[in-house]
């Protein structure tokens, strides 16, 4: 699985209440919840994420709430990925379970800047910076998620794991 | 091993399990609310299965948006109602149960030595009565609910050891602040979080409470107590069957940890989290310049009888100064029953403060009591993220329910033992 896109790129603990603000929690639509995405660090990034674009985070990307909304809202704005120097754990688990793939890498947040090209290849855990032909080694993800994240999420997942018994 | 190392190997039928292995555990109860809920309800439904895999092992809480706030909220309430009455799961309506955090200890869904997840950050708050209890999203809580199982990645630990008594009005609030403070808000990430020592041994569940619910604004996977002669007094009258010894759930003396604090509380000064990360941490006494808008005691952090008991003493024969909003929201229907039986109720209105029924109201929000811009909040609630209470622009302190019940009493913010200073 591979992805490229254009970055933009946020500080350490960006937490889920700036990326989804809790009162869009009730909005159901996916679509809805995207107009709201970042809506706490930058109003303007629905319209920036549309193209298709990789975030990169610092340290402690998603803390906070356990609101799967927020990955939800990434994804639907155009995210294609996120890479962070570290996650919150539940946002890296709810990221993978709703199919928006997420890694790990050290030194991202140095390599990386808004505006710069980056492709992430996750069976190899690495990380391009193409703007700066830069190479940067994640932390590979086990085989059941890259799994998960080729059916398209864990519902996708279990249904196929289900169907098979 | 260490007793979150115990649990999970039980719970994955292991005998012996190490950082960073990957087990298939067997959950033992799983909670979602209405934020969470409704999106576990249709993620459910399309994982295609007609029924959960043990409806005793589930409980829905409405505790966020309650009572429903808009009609888009009733729906969503409506929807929950519909699926727990199908697929026969305890859900605890408006009016029934209140705080999710409060509602699963008070109702007797937390036991030691059990693995539990809940749609909600907050619930490493059950790592009090020494359960493994750790946050998941909805569309994992629906894999809960359709299979039982979650894989768990055992995490490393950080034990922290507590020893010395506080002062008056210093509480656990105050010391999980200072720890925040020092840990930092990403210093626990994937860890868990062990709490031991004298002070923690003749620390009430309430102030267990209140440690293992913030543990997770230090990345913490979960925080726990071992359980003991306090916990079996908090549990023995809420569940209806003998509980099991729990003798053998204590870490073993050469547990390993990456990191042991050795810490005394004597000397603890109250402690408030500033504007806008938890870990922002500074002594309430260098902050009387900070003025007011709102003052929030309540949440799943600092709801409890313990708490308003202790805003109360406070507040008593005082008066919320005037451009400041008190807002008292006691943690479930239990407290708020105890609440009025004790006379609390009273000295919060004779003060001026509002009393809320029980839900997470402004703490998140999403429902009442939010924050216009450029107006200040102290709060015993849990996070003070920007927007987390309303505007982007307003800005939340976080502290005990004596510093803020305090702050409210004088419009900044305030070390309560000042206005027993000033009484003398």
């Amino acid at each position: 699985m591979k992805v490229k896109g254009v970055a933009i790129k946020f500080g350490d603990n960006v937490d889920t209440d700036v990326i989804l603000p809790g009162k869009y929690l009730v909005l159901m639509d996916p679509k809805d919840l995207a107009k709201h995405a970042m809506a706490g660090l930058d109003p303007d990034f629905p319209e920036k994420a549309q193209k298709g674009v990789i975030v990169v985070g610092g340290k402690n990307f998603g803390c906070g709430s356990s609101r799967e909304q927020a990955p939800l809202a990434l994804k639907y704005a155009g995210v294609q990925c996120v890479v962070a120097e570290f996650f919150a754990r539940i946002f890296f688990r709810n990221a993978i379970n709703i199919g928006l793939p997420v890694i790990e890498c050290r030194g991202i947040s140095a390599a990386v800047e808004t505006g710069d090209e980056v492709s992430v290849d996750f069976e190899a855990g690495e990380v391009l910076n193409l703007t700066k032909g830069q190479t940067l080694r994640g932390t590979k993800l086990p085989p059941f998620i890259l799994e998960i994240l080729s059916d398209g999420g864990l519902v996708e997942n279990l249904r196929r794991r289900l169907s098979k018994r | 091993m260490n007793i979150s190392e115990k649990i999970l190997a039980k719970a994955s039928g292991k005998t012996l399990v190490h950082p960073g292995e990957i087990v298939d555990a067997n959950v033992d109860m799983v909670m979602a609310h209405d934020l969470t809920g409704p999106l576990a309800v249709e993620a459910f439904k399309r994982i295609g299965v007609d029924h959960v895999w043990n409806n005793k092992k589930i409980v829905i809480i409405l505790d966020h948006q309650v009572p429903a706030e808009s009609v888009k909220a009733a729906e969503l309430h409506k929807m929950l109602r519909k699926f727990a009455k199908e697929q026969n799961i305890r859900l605890y309506d408006v009016g029934k149960g209140g705080i999710c955090h409060q509602v699963m200890p008070e109702k007797g869904h937390v036991l030691p030595g059990t693995l539990i997840v809940g749609a909600d950050s907050h619930t490493c708050t059950y790592g009090a009565l020494g359960a493994f209890a750790t946050g998941i999203g909805s569309t994992e809580a629906a894999a809960v609910f359709a299979t039982g199982k979650i894989w768990l990645k055992v995490p490393e630990a950080i034990r922290i050891n507590v020893k010395g008594r506080f002062q008056k009005y210093v509480t656990p609030k105050d010391l999980i602040l200072s720890i925040i403070g020092l840990v930092r808000a990403d210093g626990a990430a994937y860890k868990s979080v062990e709490f031991a020592g004298s002070t923690i041994r003749g620390m009430s569940v309430a102030g267990r409470m209140t440690l293992c619910n913030m543990t997770v604004e230090m990345g913490a996977k979960n925080g726990i107590v071992a359980p003991d002669v306090v916990t079996r007094k908090f549990l023995e009258r809420r569940i209806d069957k003998p509980l099991a010894s729990f003798k053998s759930l204590r870490s073993d003396v050469d547990a390993s940890y990456v990191k042991v604090m050795e810490l005394d509380v004597t000397g603890l000064e109250p402690q408030v989290a500033c504007p806008s990360s938890v870990d922002n941490v500074k002594p309430a006494s260098e902050l009387s310049n900070a003025p007011i808008e709102q003052a929030f005691i309540g949440s799943c952090t600092n709801g409890r009888i313990e708490d308003l008991q202790l805003a109360a003493q406070i507040l008593k024969g005082k008066k919320v100064k005037d451009g400041v909003r008190a807002i008292v929201i006691p943690a479930s229907q239990e407290v708020y029953s105890q609440a009025l039986k004790e006379g609390l109720m009273e000295i919060f209105t004779d003060a001026g403060a509002i009393v809320c029924g029980s839900a997470c109201g402004p703490c998140l929000g999403g429902h009442i009591g939010l924050l216009a811009s450029g107006e200040t909040c102290v709060s015993t609630s849990n996070r003070n993220f920007i927007g987390r209470m309303g505007s982007t622009e307003a800005n939340v302190y976080l502290a005990s329910p004596a510093t803020v019940a305090a702050s409210a009493v004088t419009g900044r913010i305030t070390d309560p033992r000042e206005l027993e200073t000033t009484k003398t």
